[in-house]
């Protein structure tokens, strides 16, 4: 664009991080490559196998369905946590004492441990002596043990209860930094209480929404101890996560090839997924894109969507 | 085109703690131009606010065209008003921007593509009306959000809160002139609330001093540089504002720690008070007047600013480019006897002062 010649030597300076995150990540996921690609029986006994780990992955039926199982679970939060998470944003207190107290109210579920939930959960759901789980009983049939479908609709609750208030934060953030002018321009062109949220607030969200988005999609793709400790990834594996069905391959049954390609698999699924989300979302503020119209965006949206995901994914998966 | 008529209007957040804005009346006439200057927190906005009903006054009354206001909504005043920065819905084209208050009225759609056409030849924005605002200069974002404002019919007033603010420093001045040549096309009543005193006098028909919550002087920028009416309108229009000295009145002669300045028009004039002239009428004399010594001078190339000094008082004077003086030497300056005042220690202004026959030594 600009004739000026760049000097990128400044990338040099990215060079202590590199080797930071190499002792903190990348080494140990290497060590996780090793595994993969090699069947290791002793310290002096190991065979090359190639690909064939991730080939056994990819086909096994396992973990295929926790992979839809993964997919849904998360499609459902995100379908109920950011709706309400802005719902519940717009309904807090503006200023003053009931703002912080809303506040603080919200941020509890937030501060407290993964494992502190689950066990929460675990008691509160038990149809013995649970609070909720005798309550329920009182007008329906519930049994997470043995019951699918209570398993299931109580995790997606118990996420719901713990997670929800990070996307009420950051959308209650994202709202008190709208300027005053946009709610009394809207008010002087007559504008609905539909349309300002349509037209002033949800646009204005649109960066803080995609960090939570973003946020929930990882964690709940993620997803570990919650479920494990209320359901244990049942009744059968219904509620079995590709986290818990991981942990069982790799210590349960010391599948440490299998669990090592798994692991790969998994945490490149989440990362190219997150970038393409991330990519996809902020393509009109990108520098040069500004002379992108309308419809050739939504067609280089189209292309970005489609193409890379299916054809990474099937040099993943394969 | 309307009338807007202020009934002791007045508004305090803290309900009656503090007042933002002390009582005021007053009548906006229809088709004029007014400035509200004053410095940021002195109550402009509140009073803006107050006019298109965004904010419903703690006490008073407010007509538009002699029918009481003060209890409709924003919604249904007809007012247009346009913010410190340019308000607009980024999702939307310029169209359906400017479509968008009267979609919410629910007017015939063809009326709307009418109106819309219309407003956007005024504005010049013909060509623009496909493009997202945001690629637009800010000063057109600016005109796209004033003509929100104007694609209703009837407009009542247009209010102009800052409209400068964020705009770059090469566009201020055109968009000022656009302003103004669409008040004087629309004939619409404009109130424009600015902390810039060239913006305000350059704009309006009639500027509007305020401080403190109060409107302290209300006339044309020429009334309130050469007669203003308080010590705040000395001190805040003009550039440098006006010299204050404490000085003791005694049968209306000014003095100051004992040695004359000047008598006061006014007979029988007592007790303490401020004698305020503005550096343009600090004239320099080679007989009658005070001696100074020279401080410093300031040469802005079309005129000298000179730094003034007398025992315990400084004094700066608007001299023309070409008078001499040497710094840390000695100059006498004597005053316009019509443009140097006192006032009162309520800041009110109470008579004129001519120099004194002593000369002041």
């Amino acid at each position: 664009m600009d004739a000026k010649k760049k000097n990128n030597r400044a990338w040099f300076l990215v060079l202590p991080v590199v080797f930071v995150v190499a002792f903190t990540a990348i080494i140990p996921l290497m060590a996780v490559a090793n595994y993969s690609l090699q069947d290791i029986q002793g310290a002096d006994n190991r065979l090359f196998v190639g690909l064939d780990f991730f080939k056994r992955v990819a086909t096994d039926p396992n973990i295929q369905d926790a992979f839809a199982r993964n997919v849904t679970l998360s499609m459902q939060i995100l379908f109920i946590q950011i709706p309400l998470g802005i719902f519940l944003a717009r309904l807090m207190p503006k200023s003053g004492w009931k703002a912080s107290a809303a506040l603080v109210v919200v941020a509890i579920p937030l501060i407290i441990p993964w494992n502190v939930v689950g066990t929460t959960w675990r008691i509160f759901t038990r149809s013995d002596i649970g609070l909720g789980g005798v309550l329920i009983n009182q007008f329906t049939d519930y049994n997470l043990s043995e019951s699918t479908f209570d398993a299931w609709a109580t995790i997606l609750v118990m996420d719901t209860w713990h997670w929800t208030p990070l996307v009420t934060l950051l959308v209650y953030a994202g709202l008190r930094s709208i300027p005053q002018a946009y709610y009394q321009a809207a008010a002087i062109d007559g504008a609905s209480a539909m349309a300002v949220f349509r037209f002033v607030e949800l646009p204005k969200l649109r960066r803080v929404l995609m960090i939570a988005l973003l946020l929930r999609f990882m964690d709940s793709f993620m997803m570990y101890t919650e479920p494990f400790v209320v359901t244990g990834g049942g009744p059968g594996s219904s509620t079995q996560t590709l986290s818990i069905l991981l942990t069982t391959i790799a210590i349960g049954q010391f599948d440490i090839g299998v669990a090592g390609a798994f692991s790969l698999m998994y945490f490149l699924f989440i990362q190219i997924f997150s970038f393409l989300f991330f990519t996809v979302l902020t393509l009109d503020e990108r520098p040069g894109a500004t002379k992108v119209t309308p419809k050739l965006k939504s067609k280089a949206k189209e292309e970005n969507k489609e193409k890379p995901v299916n054809s990474k994914l099937k040099k993943v998966l394969k | 085109m309307a009338e807007i008529r202020l009934e002791g209007v007045a508004h305090s957040y803290d309900g009656g703690k503090t007042y933002a804005l002390n009582p005021i009346s007053m009548t906006w006439e229809d088709g004029k131009a007014y400035a509200l200057l004053g410095p940021s927190g002195c109550g402009k906005t509140t009073l803006l606010n107050i006019i298109s009903g965004l904010l419903k006054p703690s006490e008073g009354k407010v007509f538009i065209d002699g029918k009481d206001v003060t209890d409709v909504i924003t919604d249904d005043r007809n007012i247009a008003q346009v913010f410190q920065f340019p308000v607009l819905y980024d999702t939307m084209s310029v169209r359906k921007n400017l479509e968008f208050p009267l979609k919410n009225r629910k007017v015939p759609r063809e009326k709307i593509a009418e109106r819309v056409k219309e407003i956007a030849e005024l504005l010049g924005i013909e060509d623009d009306l496909d493009s997202k605002p945001s690629k637009l200069r800010s000063d057109l974002q600016q005109i796209v959000s004033l003509g929100r404002g104007l694609v209703r019919e009837d407009v009542s007033a247009i209010l102009f809160d800052e409209p400068l603010t964020v705009i770059d420093q090469n566009f201020k001045w055109t968009l000022r002139n656009r302003l103004k040549r669409l008040h004087l096309a629309t004939g619409v009543t404009v109130v424009y609330v600015t902390h810039d005193q060239t913006e305000a006098l350059t704009f309006a028909d009639e500027v509007l001093v305020m401080d403190k919550g109060s409107l302290v002087q209300a006339g044309t920028s020429e009334s309130l540089f050469l007669e203003p009416q308080h010590e705040f309108v000395g001190y805040f229009i003009g550039s440098p504002g006006m010299n204050f000295l404490d000085v003791e009145a005694s049968a209306s002669e000014l003095t100051h720690n004992g040695k004359p300045i000047g008598k006061a028009a006014k007979a029988g004039l007592n007790g303490r008070h401020r004698f305020g002239v503005r550096p343009e009428f600090l004239i320099p004399s080679s007989e009658a007047g005070m001696e100074f010594n020279v401080d410093r001078i300031e040469d802005r190339g079309v005129f000298k600013l000179i730094h003034l000094s007398k025992d315990d008082f400084k004094f700066i004077a608007k001299t023309e480019e070409s008078y001499e003086a040497k710094v840390g030497g000695k100059a006498t300056f004597s005053f316009d006897p019509k443009r140097a005042f006192v006032y009162d220690l309520n800041q009110k202004f109470v008579s004129t002062v001519s120099p004194s026959s002593q000369g002041g030594n």
